[in-house]
């Protein structure tokens, strides 16, 4: 598998660490319910089809990815700096 | 006071040549991480140039030369090699003494790219990787950064804790390059 690094390029899997589901991004309020951040800390969907992700370019230029990824095929559709998705 | 010597991270190898391939340890001098506070990458980019006359690389390149470069080192950073980095930049970015902290070799000769080829999961070869491209990556199993420095000449840098791993890697991917000349 090869993830295509907005800074590098596509790059071998190897050089990435898997950084867990792209809800991490959507950080709750400090105050939200706490369903909420029970939701948000360990309820994970695990659909057969794409997926957002976190990934981490830790043997590349360090910059943490969110890619989309097909769990089926494993294709790889798009992979953006995290910092630059609109949240 | 005890008069203390500057080791270098392979002080006593000298230079390794296999077949067409040469592998030599290089003191770059001063290494010093450049990170651009938020909203001040232009800024810090001016303030490199002015104070060391060397422009600020692009991602995946490198500028300056033998001496005096700035290769780029990851998102939002570049790596000045040589000079000790002037104090002014702090005001723009983020400095930090890495001197110590890297091991670096140049390797070079003819068949450079087929060495390379074997440990590094990166296209090196002179049509997509040219002179002054860099590149962050791995080198076997270690992270580093590998820069084309000349058409026949590359420069690569790991953790200094690695550096018996790094002579040894390039060492063994030198020698089987070489018997099969």
């Amino acid at each position: 598998m090869r993830l295509p690094c907005p800074m590098c390029g596509a790059r071998d899997v190897r050089e990435f660490y898997y950084q867990g589901a792209a809800v991490m991004l959507d950080r709750p309020a400090p105050d939200a319910d706490v369903e909420v951040w029970d939701h948000y800390l360990h309820v994970r969907e695990n659909p057969a089809g794409d997926i957002e992700e976190l990934w981490s370019h830790d043997a590349g230029c360090g910059a943490w990815l969110k890619v989309v990824r097909n769990t089926v095929t494993h294709e790889v559709k798009s992979a953006k700096l995290a910092a630059e998705v609109a949240r | 006071m005890a008069e203390l010597t500057a080791k270098t991270p392979l002080d006593g190898v000298g230079p390794v040549t296999h077949g067409s391939v040469t592998m030599r340890e290089v003191d770059l001098g001063a290494l010093t991480s450049i990170a651009p506070f938020k909203g001040l990458g232009k800024a810090a980019g001016a303030a490199l140039k002015e104070a060391h006359g060397i422009a600020w690389p692009a991602p995946n390149r490198a500028t300056g030369k033998e001496g005096a470069r700035a290769i780029w080192f990851g998102r939002d950073m570049v790596l000045l090699a040589g000079p000790r980095v002037d104090a002014r930049m702090a005001q723009h970015a983020a400095l930090t003494d890495q001197s110590d902290g890297w091991s670096a070799v140049e390797l070079s000769g003819a068949d450079v790219e087929d060495v390379l080829a074997r440990l590094i999961p990166v296209d090196l070869s002179a049509a997509t990787f040219k002179r002054n491209h860099t590149a962050r990556t791995q080198v076997q199993h270690m992270n580093g950064s590998v820069t084309r420095t000349g058409a026949e000449t590359f420069l690569i840098l790991v953790f200094r804790s690695m550096a018996g791993t790094l002579r040894h890697d390039l060492e063994r991917a030198m020698a089987s390059v070489a018997t099969r000349r």
